[in-house]
């Protein structure tokens, strides 16, 4: 049943918490109390130090991870009470991933991984969906790759392709885990002149989680965990904001 | 590139060939074992064939014969009584088939059997100048008999004839009594003495049998054995050779003979070829229980090292069903093309064991080859296997939880 309202905010994580090894000794909580909306559009940057649960929390909002505790509305549904199979075919339909490590498949080209979404849901792919991912494989300069493997394509470029694969389903929500940080200056700036074309033309939610502050003071808002909770959540952009939320 | 497939093909397929040297060691595993399985079972097979049709090309498949003479005791003994007395059983003489001449038309109704010969069979001696044999004399139709163990084709020298006077002997015995065709040898019985010509020797496949084999047509037997218009049996021949047990008890339900089938004539045969076949399907089990846990434990190396992909399908939407079924089309992507590839190495072992296994004769040892239906049966159940052992790595990998799998 879905029950997702089209006005609610894309995301609205409420007083929500995650432990790990929850009743042993070594029990560890990671999020304490976290409360966080995000409405649609929005290009946020998700920063702070190491172990403050940047990841933890963009599992939790990919649904990749459940809560502890709290509440988890996406798109106005409560995800914490779906099983495993919803919350994969409310994943498929509704989030897109950019990881660090670009995480291609490696038996498959550029463009072959940028269908794969497509075969994953219909077995099949279309001559339209082809079409569609050449195009973004194109918009995000990957012309001459589409048939390149993972390992024949530069750090940047399989990046790009992550992204061309994250957007081909065009989900209303992108989560990227440091898409930049495993590249060099150079790549860095034109993977993220990449994600903020997208955010622009297609309007989707981007939440990137990055360690880089140059990077961080280029997204519309900004928000900083420290030690499981938010330390500062501030418009960096505010126009652009004001843009997203109408 | 091609993209009508479905999800979990396409992705087994790439992975498979991603494999290369893994995907190659198991697929000749799988090919090794449904070799093994077919060579062994098309081997046995056409071992314990070339045996029954050696066993069968001697005698028949149903025999009928005079019910044994019992002596009846004379009264019953109340329970409780001790019995002093002791019977002595009876010798069993040389008797006639009541009514033989109606049974033959009977018999020959069934549609399950296929010939019928009425023959009469009895005890004599092969005289020639010195030389002495005691023979089993077989006074026969030759075109029935022939019809149930094929004796023309057994002939190694003359034509086969039995006309009033002829005889056919086995190749061992005109040996012993130094005649060959044409030549006349004497017959002697208990009451009778004739001289009969040789027109033809046999070769019965046994050495003892063929040393005491002497075959007359049905008339000279009959004055022969003192038995004048009777026959002693009469053998059958059966469309289903293992069907001749329960036919066989249904003709001893009907009629008042004594009916033995070649299975209970043979019964230590049986019992062998029994324990034979109980073997082959202990190896067969055992070499599949092999090539389930390799290609076991070859996907569940897979598993492990796919398991970052793994969690990228995860991560953009796949199912755990879809990553179960993956690892299913694996096994049974592995499973048919090792039967494929085992079917042919079984073919071309069996070809290796009949050009150059020989008897001392230069001949092939016995026919063996491999039978569709069971090249086709032993590459599904091979292949069923091969999904089957995919299982538990399937539902390892589906189980994985995707963000470990992809933190890996």
């Amino acid at each position: 049943m879905n029950t997702s309202d089209k006005n609610a905010p894309l995301i609205e994580l409420t007083d929500i918490r995650k432990s790990y090894n929850q009743g042993l000794p070594n029990e560890a909580e990671i999020l304490h109390g976290l409360n966080l909306r995000v409405g649609h559009g929005e290009f946020v940057a998700l920063m702070g130090p190491s172990g403050s649960g940047k990841s933890t929390l963009l599992n939790i909002i990919g649904l990749l991870e459940h809560l502890t505790a709290g509440s988890y509305q996406l798109q106005g549904q409560e995800v914490n009470s779906l099983n495993d199979a919803a919350l994969t075919l409310l994943r498929r339909s509704t989030i897109g991933f950019v990881f660090q490590f670009h995480h291609l498949l490696p038996a498959f080209s550029a463009l072959e991984n940028v269908t794969m979404p497509a075969l994953m849901r219909e077995g099949r792919v279309s001559a339209k969906q082809l079409a569609h991912a050449r195009a973004l494989l194109a918009a995000v300069g990957l012309s001459e790759a589409m048939d390149k493997r993972p390992a024949e394509l530069s750090g940047g470029m399989q990046q790009r392709v992550a992204i061309a694969r994250a957007l081909v389903q065009e989900p209303p929500l992108v989560l990227a885990d440091e898409p930049t940080g495993n590249l060099d200056t150079a790549s860095s700036d034109e993977v993220f002149v990449q994600l903020r074309r997208m955010h622009s033309e297609l309007g989707v939610t981007f939440i990137v989680v990055t360690h880089d502050a140059r990077l961080g003071a280029r997204c519309d808002r900004l928000v900083e965990l420290v030690d499981g909770k938010i330390a500062r959540d501030e418009l960096v952009n505010p126009s652009a904001h004001s843009r997203s939320i109408d | 590139m091609t993209f009508n497939l479905g999800f979990e093909w396409q992705v087994a397929v790439r992975f498979l060939r991603e494999g290369r040297i893994q995907t190659v060691l198991i697929i000749v595993g799988v090919a090794a074992g449904v070799a093994v399985i077919a060579y062994i079972s098309a081997l046995i097979s056409g071992l314990q064939s070339n045996l029954i049709a050696k066993t069968l090309g001697t005698q028949a498949h149903i025999s009928v014969r005079v019910p044994d003479d019992v002596v009846t005791a004379s009264m019953p003994h109340p329970s409780g009584t001790v019995v002093l007395s002791e019977a002595q059983p009876r010798a069993q003489r040389l008797r006639a088939i009541a009514n033989w001449q109606a049974l033959v038309p009977l018999l020959e109704a069934n549609p399950l059997i296929t010939a019928v010969s009425p023959m009469v069979t009895g005890g004599g001696l092969a005289l020639r100048g010195e030389a002495t044999q005691a023979i089993a004399l077989q006074g026969v139709e030759l075109d029935r008999y022939d019809a149930i163990i094929g004796l023309r084709g057994e002939v190694v020298s003359g034509i086969a004839r039995l006309l009033p006077g002829e005889a056919i002997v086995g190749r061992e015995l005109a040996i012993d009594l130094g005649v060959r065709v044409g030549d006349r040898l004497a017959l002697q019985t208990a009451t009778v003495t004739d001289s009969v010509r040789v027109t033809a020797l046999v070769d019965l496949g046994v050495k003892d049998l063929n040393r005491r084999t002497v075959i007359v047509s049905l008339r000279s037997a009959q004055n022969l054995l003192g038995l004048p218009g009777g026959a002693t049996n009469i053998d059958l021949k059966v469309s289903d050779v293992w069907a001749a047990e329960t036919l066989a008890q249904g003709l001893r339900s009907q009629f008042p003979y004594k009916i033995e089938s070649w299975q209970e004539n043979n019964a230590q045969l049986l019992s062998a070829l029994n324990a034979q076949s109980v073997s082959t399907a202990l190896i067969r089990g055992v070499v599949m229980v092999v090539v389930v846990l390799g290609i076991a434990s070859v996907l569940v190396v897979s598993v492990v090292q796919k398991q970052r992909e793994i969690g990228i399908l995860r991560a953009m939407g796949a199912t755990r069903a879809q990553i179960l079924r993956l690892f299913l089309v694996q096994g049974a992507v592995v499973g048919a093309l090792g039967s494929v590839l085992g079917i042919v190495f079984a073919v071309a072992m069996i070809w290796l064991f009949t050009r150059f296994v020989r008897g001392t004769d230069g001949l092939p040892l016995f026919d063996i080859s491999l039978a569709p239906a069971l090249a086709v049966q032993v590459a599904i159940i091979a292949t069923i296997c091969s999904v089957l052992a995919a299982i538990a790595p399937a539902r390892r990998a589906a189980a994985m939880d995707p963000a470990q799998a992809i933190r890996i």
